[in-house]
């Protein structure tokens, strides 16, 4: 495989990004979010600085302030003297591939901020609220310097529930108005949450949406069994109980640390890591090196014949890339059966 | 796996005038036409522009000016370009901008500049070509 | 919607034929058998519908009126619901002010520029300022590099506002002044003025902008967070109740609305929510409704649309006296008067052979005048390129003089009134306007739909709209996507400001600061800071603090520094 070897580009790249290059590292994603030859290398060789930084998600519904809350606490890390990465995820068009990516308005203040660095970054097709390569994305940020990693999810109402995996420290942020998704979103709010915040908590409504969160809350304690989230107002725009979201952000990493919460998730983000590398293998084996693509298009006349069904072209493809498809793939059982 | 070269394009208004429609309008019609814009909103300084444009790797800039202060903040948006090493990266934009300035403009490296009247297709098309005749970002700067 | 409310066929599509008794009825039967024969015949492969993509019938008749009663919401000019004029005899007693908006480079300049248009004829001023004072900062702060005195003139301080007006007596002209976030500044800066030429505040006639709620909306020249923005308004229309009652304290903006790219009926509807929105903050600061609200004013665009321009207006004047009356429990009849100034649509002139652009502008200020506006700016054909020449400055009041002198318009009030379709159109838009109100008071407000970035979203989509219109050829513009000239080279003059201005502006504004009395302008800030904490009007110490020639840029920032500031929200 190519991820361990170096092309001279990748080692320019490389090179620039130890230096502390800001721009190799802006090209470097870039790389990542395109999926670019070479970057598994860049992966790779970055891989060994993990680790250290700490992982934070922030989710909830559109216009909940999401952007507005990220860049106060990021504010708040820098004020005390630790790097911000912020990754912003938007969504793209299912039709044209493009995407609007507008939530840098809100985070202003960090721009010309050496010690803070956003990434704006497009859905790409994937639908968990998260881009397709934020993982790999947060990687890279983390290996630059960055002391916390932010992710923003895309944010358009729905449980985002890559956030969980990709995160060490999940904020749910709702406001007085989503008094009623709250009781439609309950159980995936409830599985995604570390820390809930009511932004926006000067408006009316606050209290209420507060006891609704508190009637729901408790029921599931997580990460190592004893976790309650707590509940943070903030007024985001004002820069208030931002210091209680650190607070509350940092008794969770307190918690999952003496718990064995957090390696637990680490260990289950590399072996996630591992699976997804396995499988974007095998793919790329099958379809690409593999001539699987070539029976695909010769078995399709058969198909619509009734010569064959998908289910003995699967088998057929596994087959000739030289894969034991009867312990693999539920096409088999489905044969049997049949 | 899929390897998939996105336009990325920072579209904002720098300077004191908010007169965002063309902005967004142009912002709106990039998008559809499968570029990945950002959008950095209204009253940016060349740094931030700079600084943002570098964060977010773009291959354009696309700035809207009504304020006829173009001449101050285009030119030192390219300075900030050339500073920051930023040499695969297209600077074009619009505006109430005369003739005259966009010549001029142009000498200096700015590329095309767009008035009232200008299509979005015209747009898209000029930063798409654009790309194509530049190539694919390398790792080098 | 259809364009005719009742029902003229039957499920077969065939015309309903009988022995029609009412007039209505046989009304009714005509208009289906015409309807008939028009279907026989071609249309022109286009889309009929206005400036705001609004479908509009091939024919308007009384069946389109028949809920529409003509002495209940048409009535006469002068009088309830005033659809037809707020004044009695309109232009024949006195015409629209032709109030040409000028300003550019320094307040000297600015000043000869006045003392022109003065001398041919233009009777009212109205000031343009540059973006540093319509944001501001002082013409050395950095965010002004570049941009002082380039789309308007640059004020800094008092010294600069005394050369403004220089040899021109303020109880004898009305000016208007463009200027939103720092209206109540420069309310104080005139007010100076005139206390300087010995003319009492009493005296004073014209108009401040001050309409932060469309800034947030279309313009985004705000300073602070919507709540001290009303606030300030609030104490300035309280001021002028008892200082300058002959002062319209706000001028309440539809233009800025329609030029960030709204529909004409988003523009009816939102600048009247926004009127109300005042309405309602000054009712809720303790001011009887009766006493403010004869001095608000408004502010319109005038579009290609020459129909829909007209029948905007009169719905906008119905709507605003039935809601003033109704809702608002207005008693005094002045408070019902929806009187408002025009300007041609700047988004419309294209920069593609611009001397069409006089003809696109006589169109529209001809529709501004149909439909009852008490002044009108019109615009100049070379205004996408530069700030305008004096030549095409001349030609747009010229315009204006040939409307009012050799068209005939002005001979006869609401020449318009009656016609079917500008009826059926003026109903039409008032129900849109009133969908909207509906929708706004369920986002919760207007300052609520501003930050939730309601506004901002459908002026977006409606501007992405009409763009996608032209690039389709869907909707034609002369010379820009049909009858384009080739190898078009431009042969009309453009103004340049020369960088030097802003040299000069900024050493005017350093000898400002260091020739004025420290200790004065010291105490003048510090109670102007109390004042804000306090929450008194603020008016009385804004005029300490001009008089003692702090600048604007000092002001807005210990402003700015109590109120905070705004961003904002993002709406893609």
């Amino acid at each position: 495989m190519a991820s361990t070897s170096r092309t001279p580009e990748v080692a320019g790249l490389l090179e620039r990004f130890a230096r502390g290059d800001r721009r190799a590292l802006a090209r470097a994603l870039t790389w990542i979010e395109n999926q670019q030859p070479g970057f598994e290398q860049l992966l790779h060789a970055t891989h060994s600085g993990l680790g250290r930084a700490f992982r934070v998600g922030v989710t909830g519904p559109p216009g909940a302030g999401k952007s507005t809350l990220t860049e106060k606490f990021a504010l708040l890390c820098r004020r005390h003297d630790q790097k911000v990465g912020i990754l912003a995820v938007d969504p793209s068009s299912p039709f044209t591939g493009g995407a609007l990516l507008g939530d840098r308005i809100r985070m202003q203040e960090l721009t010309l901020d050496d010690g803070a660095f956003i990434r704006s970054m497009a859905s790409r097709g994937r639908l968990g609220g998260l881009a397709t390569t934020s993982l790999e994305a947060a990687d890279l940020l983390e290996a630059f310097g960055f002391d916390v990693v932010i992710h923003e999810t895309v944010g358009v109402g729905q449980t985002e529930r890559d956030i969980v995996s990709a995160a060490d420290t999940t904020v749910v942020v709702l406001v007085p108005e989503s008094g009623d998704a709250v009781q439609t979103m309950k159980a995936g709010l409830m599985e995604i949450a570390d820390v809930f915040v009511v932004n926006k908590a000067d408006r009316p409504g606050a209290e209420n949406l507060e006891r609704a969160l508190t009637a729901t809350l408790g029921l599931k304690p997580r990460d190592g069994g004893d976790w309650a989230p707590p509940i943070v107002r903030t007024v985001a725009v004002e820069g208030e109980g931002i210091e209680e979201l650190a607070a509350a952000i940092d008794a969770h990493r307190s918690h999952c640390h003496k718990s064995g919460a957090l390696t637990a998730k680490q260990r289950a983000r590399s072996a996630d890591r591992v699976r997804d590398l396995v499988a974007r293998r095998v793919d790329a084996h099958v379809w690409e090196w593999g001539g699987g693509e070539e029976i695909l298009e010769r078995a399709l006349d058969g198909i619509r014949d009734g010569d064959a069904t998908p289910y003995s072209v699967a088998d057929e493809i596994v087959a000739a890339v030289g894969l034991d498809s009867r312990s693999a793939r539920p096409g088999t059982e489905q044969e049997e059966r049949g | 796996m899929m390897s998939e070269q996105k336009i990325r394009v920072l579209v904002g208004k720098p300077g004191l005038d908010g007169h965002d429609r063309g902005a967004k309008v142009v912002a709106a019609a990039l998008r559809d036409a499968g570029m990945e814009v950002i959008y950095t909103g209204l009253h940016q300084t060349p740094e931030q522009i700079v600084e943002t444009a570098l964060q977010e790797d773009v291959d354009v800039i696309a700035l809207s000016i009504l304020s006829g202060a173009h001449m101050t903040l285009l030119p030192r948006v390219l300075e900030l370009m050339r500073d920051a090493g930023m040499n695969d990266v297209l600077l074009t934009g619009g505006g109430i901008i005369s003739k005259d300035d966009m010549e001029a403009l142009g000498e200096m490296g700015v590329g095309q500049l767009f008035g009232p009247g200008t299509t979005t297709g015209e747009i898209v098309e000029y930063i798409k070509n654009w790309v194509n005749e530049r190539g694919a970002k390398v790792g080098a700067a | 919607m259809t364009p005719t409310a009742r029902k003229d066929r039957r499920d077969d599509g065939r015309p309903i034929v009988q022995e029609a008794s009412t007039r209505e009825e046989r009304m009714a039967a005509r208009v289906a058998a015409w309807r008939d024969r028009r279907d026989r015949q071609s249309a022109r492969d286009i889309d009929f519908t206005t400036t705001s993509s609004m479908e509009v019938a091939p024919i308007y008749t009384p069946l389109d009126l028949a809920d529409n009663d003509p002495l209940e919401a048409i009535g006469l000019p002068g009088e309830y619901p005033y659809t037809r004029g707020v004044y009695d005899s309109m232009y024949r007693t006195r015409l629209w002010t032709m109030r040409q908006f000028a300003g550019f480079a320094t307040a000297e300049e600015t000043n000869q520029r006045y003392h022109f248009l003065l001398d041919h004829g233009q009777t009212g001023l109205s000031v343009a300022f540059d973006l540093p004072t319509l944001m501001g900062y002082d013409s050395d702060h950095p965010m002004s590099e570049g941009e002082v005195g380039v789309c308007g003139v640059a004020i800094d301080s008092l010294a600069d506002m005394e050369t403004l007006f220089r040899g021109i007596p303020l109880d004898q002209v009305s000016t208007s002044m463009t200027i939103n976030g720092p209206a109540i500044i420069f309310l104080a800066l005139y007010m100076a003025v005139a206390e300087e030429q010995g003319v009492p505040s009493d005296k004073l006639r014209g108009t401040l902008q001050t309409d932060i709620l469309k800034e947030y909306i279309a313009q985004k020249e705000w300073l602070f967070p919507p709540d001290p923005h009303l606030k300030i308004i609030v104490d300035m229309m309280g001021w002028c109740a008892d200082n300058a009652p002959k002062w319209h304290p706000i001028s309440i903006s539809g233009y800025h609305i329609r030029e960030a790219g709204s529909t004409a009926a988003q523009e009816l509807a939102f600048t009247l929510a926004d009127g109300f929105t005042y309405v309602e903050e000054g009712i809720k600061a303790g001011l009887d409704v009766d006493r403010f609200a004869p001095r608000l004013s408004f502010f319109w665009n005038a579009h290609n649309d020459f129909f829909e321009e007209i029948a905007k207006y009169r719905a906008a004047r119905r709507i605003w006296a039935r809601h003033m009356k109704q809702r608002y429990g207005a008693k005094n009849a002045r408070s019902l008067l929806m009187r408002f100034h025009t300007q041609t649509a700047g988004c419309s002139l294209t920069e593609q052979q611009p001397e069409n652009n006089i003809v696109r502008t006589a169109i529209q200020a001809l529709a501004g005048v149909m439909g009852g506006t008490q002044s009108l700016h019109t615009n100049s054909m070379d205004e996408t390129y530069a700030l305008p020449t004096e030549k095409a400055a001349k030609i747009a009041l010229r315009t204006q003089q040939v409307i009012a002198y050799e068209s005939g318009v002005a001979n006869v009030i609401d020449p318009l009134g009656g016609s079917y379709y500008v009826e059926a159109l003026t109903d039409r838009m008032e129900a849109e306007a009133e969908a909207y109100f509906r929708q706004i008071e369920d986002l919760g407000g207007v300052v609520a739909g501003i930050e939730q970035g309601f506004f901002q979203r459908e002026l977006a989509v409606a501007a992405s709209r009409y763009q996608e219109e032209i690039d389709t050829r869907r909707r034609v513009i002369v010379g820009v996507n049909d009858f384009i000239e080739e190898d078009e080279s431009l042969e009309i003059p453009i103004l340049r400001i020369d960088p030097r201005y802003e040299r000069e502006q900024c050493a005017r504004v350093a000898e400002v600061r260091a020739k004025r009395d420290d200790a004065k302008y010291r105490a003048a800030m510090k109670s102007l800071r109390q004042s804000i904490r306090d929450e008194r009007n603020l008016m009385e110490p804004v005029l300490d603090a001009v008089r003692s020639f702090a600048t604007v840029g000092e002001i807005v920032e210990l402003m700015r520094d109590e109120y905070g500031t705004w961003r904002e929200p993002s709406i893609f």
